[in-house]
């Protein structure tokens, strides 16, 4: 009987021992593939100005009322637009454009017509309506005027 | 870019074979990761693009000029807009690309390697201006859906290629024949590989003019990849969107072609005039064809200040889509008086012409120059925004510049 203890016993120092073994393997493995493809991550002597660099890639950053990674402006419905319409296309073509609710609608008829966007269900309602109220036309007459001018002096 | 991507799959496969129950971890490491790996690109590096281009959309890539930056006779890549619908095709197989002339009207399916494309057909080269279809978009009010051009989707390089009369008539044209309709190799933005992401084409007489060609160089080298390498349908003086690029298939059509973004609002405009924002049927819609007249202002860049007594002299092209342009103006006041420029004649036909002249201001105090050209049926440019549509097309509205004389 205790004879078949101690072979227990040995038994399971076998296998703790392999189980460390391994353990150590998979460590050691899992930080060469890691190594492999970011070998900066194992940079001790880098300068701290990475740690600034980190923050900026933080995809949720709010500055100044504008959501960083995507330039939009932060207000109820944002992250339900950044998940529904970024993964097809950049955040830019919808910040250069002003339309009001109907044609936003619109606008996502015309996507789901053409571009595989499928239905958005609920989140519709709250993405036209944080577009048409962030994103409104604006009245610019028959012709805008010239804004912005950079002037300098020619020769 | 590709095998970084693969090492980054193949790094996050390899954690979740390693860690197993932990992938909880790998997908936190994945976070950080995604961001860095795929920051994106510079894409003025990337397309070699000149710094002061504009950005306006990353997926997919479009970015336009300024006026300043197409000054040039010929447009060099650095300056010349991007348009794409889709994204740029990923892998390109030089060797074993070939074109296919296919559709209904084809007496006979043909393809044909780039190799034999150029040795079994007479290249010529032709200056020809390409003009987005919504160039100016931007202006409209109420405002029209797209990306949003100001003045810069224009260009006018030089292209060298075969006809595209020359391959469509080696294939045999059947006389049902009406319009072409091309096909390329660009990726649809869902990535769903039975989606085009474009395909428009234009009326056989357009197909069969000498200067519709199937390019392979642009200003005498390789097409850049992101304006079409390696192959090009080239077709001047029609909105940009007929020139499709990654060319791979063209169909002989007995209908109007049908393919992606050639109907509904996309190039299309009422075929009646409308009230701004007003709703029209798809079957009052018409496929624009020839591009109206235009001219913009090169030189100077607007903002110049200049001294008084100086002459101010100013220089840019003007182009009138299948027209030339044959009466080239300028006002200082706003319209109320108009003097000549010069205006040179294209270098062939539907390139762009340039122009010049020479300002006196009468006294200090701020300017606008405005520019107005003429075609040969005697229609001007407006000062104000041409007739409003739903998609913002066609603005061939005068182009200014800010002058101060101090």
């Amino acid at each position: 009987m205790s004879e078949e203890l101690e072979f227990f016993k040995q038994v399971k120092k076998v296998y703790h021992l392999l189980l460390l073994l391994f353990s150590l393997f998979v460590i050691a493995g899992g930080a060469l593939v890691y190594y492999m493809s970011n070998p900066e991550f194992f940079n001790f002597n880098k300068p701290p100005e990475v740690a600034a660099v980190v923050e900026e890639l933080d995809p949720d950053r709010i500055e100044n009322g504008i959501h960083v990674a995507t330039g939009f402006v932060d207000a109820e419905g944002m992250m339900t637009v950044v998940r529904n319409c970024t993964a097809c296309h950049s955040s830019k073509l919808i910040l250069q454009n002003r339309m009001n609710a109907d044609r936003w609608n619109a606008t996502i008829k015309w996507m789901q017509k053409t571009q595989n966007l499928p239905d958005l269900g609920k989140n519709q309602e709250i993405i036209v309506n944080y577009l048409a109220t962030n994103y409104p036309p604006v009245d610019t007459g028959r012709r805008p005027p010239l804004t912005n001018i950079a002037w300098y002096e020619l020769d | 870019m590709k095998r970084r991507s693969f090492v980054k799959k193949a790094t996050i496969s390899s954690f979740a074979t390693l860690i197993g129950a932990e992938i909880i971890f790998g997908s936190n490491i994945l976070e950080g990761y995604v961001p860095l790996a795929l920051q994106d690109p510079d894409p003025f590096k990337m397309f070699n693009k000149n710094k002061e281009m504009v950005l306006l959309n990353d997926k997919p890539w479009n970015m336009e000029a300024q006026a300043h930056l197409l000054d040039d006779a010929i447009t060099p890549n650095s300056c010349m807009f991007i348009r794409n619908n889709g994204l740029i095709p990923e892998s390109i197989d030089v060797k074993n690309w070939v074109l296919k002339i296919d559709g209904e009207s084809v007496t006979k399916e043909k393809t044909y390697t780039l190799a034999e494309l150029k040795s079994k057909f007479k290249q010529y080269t032709y200056q020809l201006t390409i003009e987005c279809g919504g160039n100016g978009r931007s202006e409209f009010n109420p405002p029209a859906q797209g990306n949003q051009w100001t003045i810069g989707a224009v260009h006018c390089a030089s292209w060298t290629g075969v006809r595209l009369r020359d391959v469509l008539e080696d294939a045999g044209i059947k006389n049902n024949a009406v319009y072409i309709g091309y096909h390329a190799a660009d990726i649809h933005l869902s990535r769903d590989p039975k989606k085009e992401p474009i395909s428009r084409g234009c009326p056989m007489s357009k197909a069969l003019q000498d200067e519709t060609l199937i390019a392979f160089k642009m200003n005498g080298e390789d097409i850049p990849l992101v304006h079409g390498y390696p192959l090009r349908l080239v077709a001047g003086g029609w909105p940009a969107s007929v020139s499709g690029k990654w060319l791979n298939r063209i169909s002989i059509r007995n209908i109007i072609h049908d393919g992606e973004k050639m109907g509904g609002d996309s190039y299309r405009v009422p075929c009646k005039p409308i009230e701004p924002g007003e709703k029209i049927k798809d079957e009052d819609y018409c496929i624009i064809e020839s591009m109206p007249v235009k001219s913009l202002i090169t030189y100077p860049k607007s903002g110049a200040i200049i001294t008084k007594g100086k002459t101010l002299n100013i220089r840019g092209h003007a182009w009138a889509g299948e027209l030339e342009v044959t009466k080239m103006e300028y006002s200082i006041d706003y319209g109320s008086t108009w003097k000549m420029c010069t205006i040179e004649k294209p270098k062939n036909r539907l390139a762009w012409q340039h122009f010049r002249a020479s300002i006196d201001f009468p006294q200090t105090g701020y300017y606008e120059v405005w520019a107005k050209a003429t075609d040969s049926n005697g229609k001007a440019q407006p000062m104000l925004l041409p007739g409003w549509n739903p998609k913002g097309y066609l603005n061939n509205a005068c182009h200014r510049i800010a002058v101060k004389v101090k």
